[in-house]
């Protein structure tokens, strides 16, 4: 099978299984108990926690373990408007994942203000209507690092300081589930308050993920209970998920700067070899402001459920970017927001590439789906 | 043979998917997503629910089958519900599962068939689709209480010579007891009644949510005009209908016609329902001849079938019937073998 499907999920790196399997077996105390092996489960934590922090430049009490991507995303978006500060309202933009999407929508039904801002036909967000859409009521504004179906960047620095020169007091959350294993995810540089980031996206174990918040911030927990993470996500520790996911990101940081440099290489032949040989394909990730290893593409003429099902039979394995519990294919709102029709999403599939991905299989892949693109078309 | 298996999640589909594989047939599975409601939540009910959608896959991993879902409910929403409220608004009495069959089960997935990489479509009918005479020959199921012929009366030799059933030639103890013996997870699934993007709903109140303001109150007259009631709409009706008439007459009426241009609602005694035959549209020939005389006639899903003479589009039925509605279709037969298919225009007495 060629894999490149690696925004959906990506394999583990190596060593991460080993580095966790003690805490599901020998240390399998309850970090929160009063006896040793509760001691050393604790101690695993809380060493996790701070390679964790290091990673992305924050400090160990800012870390909240998750289960990951859609949690993080609920806590960061819940937490704000729901919190003891008097702010209730969300901005978010209209190419968002559905964790947060859905989540505005959930808040606007419990009657906070909300408001999602629409993207230009290369997916970026228009500064001042999202400016114009933070007002004094404004809790938390949400805007996702590097898109999961496009690979489109927001231009998050440029963002951050518009928004906090016209409200600074606003909370403002990323999405950056995308973003970890290609760019530098520094949460002073970014000038952000909330990030959110999960393991299975760059080599750690799913259901392992962090709501990075600020020291200082109110928010109110979305999982009430026996009071862990300081209050603000309660439950039992996942300790080998955490010690899983400190050592992918360290794995992860480590290899960032060949991760995009190389990835990216990977990404670029093949997009080339598309688009030469399937000269009317049309490329939906943008020229500029793109990540490494996104690539969504139109045939125009295919179904897209169609060309995944005969790669599938064919050992490629690829998406449509966004999927429902059912396994169908939907309509991307994500190509929507970009200007596309229902009929040019449903034709456009999405290509990524991951840690492992290598340029023969890529060229292999790209034989295999001008072949059929041939035939289909 | 390259085998795309349509399956609903139900024990025949299932079974079908299994005796191919195990004939050694190159075979995936793939379920057809049809239906959302109106604010995208999964219909709870039928042949097109999510739980029905995951003991499909579950079956094909249990076979060891690539398996996916398809989107088709744009298709559906346009070829089968929009048309099914429809026709419900103009006093005609429609049969979806038929629609669904003709407008996108058999349409999409045969038209796709190449495209997916498959020689024949699969599906869990019990209907026997044999070569015969150089002609594909659609005929009844060997299980007659679940014959299922009639909901594919409208398929040609374009379709017959590119499709399988292969429970068609069993009983359905028989397809049962293969899938217990199998282990298969539908084995003792219940059959779906429902028509499923209603489900459990009173399809009348579907059909108003549906098309809010097509129902006018009309009258509710006898045979010879007079006006015995008022009525809130004729989508309260079907011909056939006694109780629930809002009239009160020592003889018992039935509804025996809806005029939806003026929408009122006639009715009449038993007497009144007879119909002598009825006019056809629509009509395709599985052979693509047309037939004419002495046929067998059904017009009910599970109906009796009926002796009738066919001349053109007129079919006269050899003893009068109660209870035909324009709308509904009629399977036309030669003894067990289907010799066409058509939707009733209109009745004649």
């Amino acid at each position: 099978m060629i894999y490149l499907d690696h925004a959906a999920t990506t394999p583990m790196r190596p060593g991460v299984w080993d580095a966790m399997a003690p805490y599901s077996d020998d240390v399998f105390g309850n970090s929160s108990g009063v006896h040793g092996v509760s001691r050393r489960a604790k101690n695993a934590l809380e060493e996790a926690r701070e390679r964790i922090a290091v990673a992305i430049g924050a400090g160990p009490r800012e870390i909240v373990l998750t289960s990951g991507g859609t949690e993080s995303d609920n806590l960061a978006l819940k937490g704000s408007a729901l919190s003891s500060n008097p702010r209730r309202g969300v901005v978010t933009v209209a190419t968002e994942h559905e964790a947060v999407l859905e989540t505005t929508d959930f808040l606007r039904r419990l009657g906070v203000p909300t408001a999602v801002v629409a993207v230009d036909d290369n997916g970026a967000v228009d500064l001042d209507d999202l400016v114009d859409a933070v007002d004094a009521n404004t809790a938390v504004l949400s805007v996702m690092y590097l898109n999961n179906e496009t690979g489109v960047i927001q231009d998050l620095l440029r963002i951050v300081s518009a928004v906090r020169e016209r409200e600074p007091d606003v909370l403002i959350h990323s999405d950056a589930v995308q973003a970890f294993s290609s760019e530098e995810i520094d949460v002073d540089a970014l000038g952000v308050d909330l990030v959110t980031v999960t393991g299975h996206k760059f080599g750690g174990p799913k259901g392992a993920g962090i709501l990075y918040v600020r020291e200082g911030t109110a928010l109110e927990p979305v999982l009430h209970g026996g009071g862990q993470e300081l209050g603000r996500r309660s439950g039992t520790h996942d300790v080998a998920g955490a010690v899983g996911l400190a050592t992918a990101m360290e794995a992860a940081v480590a290899d960032r700067a060949r991760f995009k440099s190389q990835v990216g290489e990977v990404r670029d032949d093949f997009e080339k070899r598309i688009v030469a040989g399937a000269p009317d394909s049309v490329v939906n990730t943008p020229e500029s402001m793109r990540s490494s290893h996104h690539l969504n593409v139109r045939f125009p003429g295919i179904r897209n459920e169609t060309l995944l099902m005969r790669l599938d039979r064919t050992g490629v394995a690829a998406s449509a970017g966004s999927a429902c519990q059912s396994g169908a294919s939907e309509v991307s709102h994500v190509l929507e927001g970009m200007g596309l029709t229902p009929d040019q999403a449903r034709e456009s599939v999405r290509f990524s590439f991951g840690w492992n991905s290598t340029s023969e299989e890529a060229m292999d892949a790209a034989e295999i789906l001008l072949g059929l693109v041939e035939e289909l078309r | 043979m390259r085998a795309l298996v349509a399956m609903s999640g139900g024990v025949d589909s299932s079974v079908a998917a299994a005796l191919m594989k195990t004939a050694g047939h190159d075979v995936i599975g793939v379920t057809l997503k049809l239906w959302s409601g109106p604010n995208g939540e999964a219909p709870t009910a039928g042949c097109c629910t999510v739980s029905d959608a995951e003991d499909a896959r579950r079956v094909a991993a249990q076979l060891d089958i690539p398996y996916y879902v398809l989107d088709y409910t744009d298709e559906f929403r346009d070829g089968v519900v929009d048309r099914f409220v429809r026709d419900y608004t103009s006093g005609r009495t429609p049969n979806p599962c038929i629609e669904c069959n003709r407008t996108v089960k058999f349409d999409r997935l045969l038209s796709g068939l190449d495209d997916f990489g498959s020689d024949v479509l699969v599906t869990g009918h019990h209907a026997r689709n044999r070569f015969e005479d150089g002609m594909w020959s659609l005929r009844r199921g060997e299980d007659r209480d679940k014959d299922q012929s009639y909901v594919l009366s409208m398929l040609t030799q374009a379709e017959l010579s590119r499709t399988v059933f292969p429970v068609g030639e069993m009983t359905k103890a028989g397809v049962r007891s293969i899938a217990a013996e199998m282990r298969l997870r539908t084995a003792s699934k219940p059959e779906s009644m429902d028509i499923c993007f209603v489900g459990q709903r009173d399809y009348r109140s579907f059909v108003r949510d549906a098309a809010p303001g097509a129902f006018e109150p009309g009258p509710v007259v006898d045979s010879d005009g007079t006006e015995m009631g008022r009525h809130e709409g004729i989508i309260g009706f079907t011909v056939g209908q006694r109780r629930g008439l809002g009239v009160a007459v020592g003889e018992p009426r039935f509804v025996v016609r809806i005029d939806s241009a003026t929408s009122t609602v006639v009715l009449g005694r038993r007497d009144d329902l007879e119909v002598a035959g009825v006019s056809l549209r629509q009509l395709t020939w599985t052979d693509g001849v047309p037939a004419s005389g002495q046929v067998i006639a059904q017009y009910r899903a599970h109906g009796e079938p009926v002796a009738a003479t066919l001349h053109e589009d007129r079919l006269l039925f050899a003893e009068p019937q109660q209870a035909v509605a324009p709308g509904q279709t009629v399977a036309l037969y030669d003894d067990d073998r289907v010799l066409g298919g058509a939707l009733i225009a209109d009745t004649f007495r």
